[in-house]
């Protein structure tokens, strides 16, 4: 029987390594357009009616839920490193994996409820 | 009880600057790579409060979109841009360098062996922006 800890690396890593292609795929453009392009009135926004209409779709909220999670735990992963190694915070390890994680998991759990209750 | 203190081996710590990524313009390229996570953390939450403003009705919707037009979001929103594009080009050329340079058996370069990420990239991206803009 072996009698090495577990180590829950793979499972973090993986969600920050799917997450990673997720944020760099879809976020630029989420950004672009409602972050950017929409506030400056560089292109039409559709307006509320046809925006919850998109959000209505069951696909739209499957594709949210999977982008939101996946981004909440790809950065929470990395800016735990972050925070332990650019700042040398490396001795709170188990607060910032705490708030980092638990971060993420408030943020998902945020997503599915709110992604539940749209009219 | 006497201690024997003359010839202790002391434990080498290395003396490692508080700003030890402004030293070498590759460890602030790491940093401000790293640094990303923040934003995309950021934008995230952006994403998880227009949502809920959808959800609460037209007046907390007009509230979300007022909130992305005040300057400081506005600033804020294009840091974000730079950073995950920072973010992006960087994931996608990393992939090739461990997946292709093996099954290949010899160095391929990362820009030729990236140019599928950058398709896929720019595919969703239109796919997402027609839907968005509601064109389809």
């Amino acid at each position: 029987m072996s009698s090495a800890k577990r180590s829950n690396e793979p499972i973090v890593w993986f969600l920050f390594g799917v997450g990673g292609f997720f944020a760099a795929y879809f976020l630029p453009i989420h950004i672009i357009l409602y972050g950017i392009a929409f506030p400056l009135r560089l292109l039409h926004d559709p307006g509320y009616d046809r925006t919850l209409a998109l959000l209505q779709n069951p696909l739209t909220r499957i594709y949210l839920f999977v982008l939101l999670t996946f981004c909440f735990f790809h950065a929470a992963h990395r800016m735990r490193l972050t925070l332990s190694d650019i700042l040398n915070m490396r001795h709170l390890n188990t607060i910032l994996a705490f708030l980092c994680y638990g971060g993420a998991i408030v943020g998902t759990v945020c997503t599915i409820w709110k992604l539940a209750v749209v009219p | 009880m006497p201690q024997y203190t003359t010839y202790q081996p002391k434990p080498y710590r290395p003396r490692m600057s508080a700003y030890w990524y402004l030293d070498q313009w590759n460890y602030l390229r790491y940093a401000m790579r790293e640094s990303s996570s923040f934003f995309v953390a950021y934008f995230a939450a952006i994403t998880l409060l227009q949502i809920a403003a959808l959800d609460r009705g037209p007046t907390a919707y007009a509230h979300f979109q007022a909130l992305m037009r005040c300057p400081v979001i506005l600033i804020l929103n294009v840091l974000a841009l730079a950073f995950i594009l920072l973010h992006a080009v960087t994931w996608f050329l990393l992939v090739p360098r461990v997946a292709l340079r093996q099954m290949l058996g010899r160095p391929t370069p990362d820009v030729i062996a990236s140019v599928p990420n950058f398709a896929v990239w720019f595919g969703a991206s239109l796919i997402v922006a027609l839907f968005i803009l509601r064109v389809i």
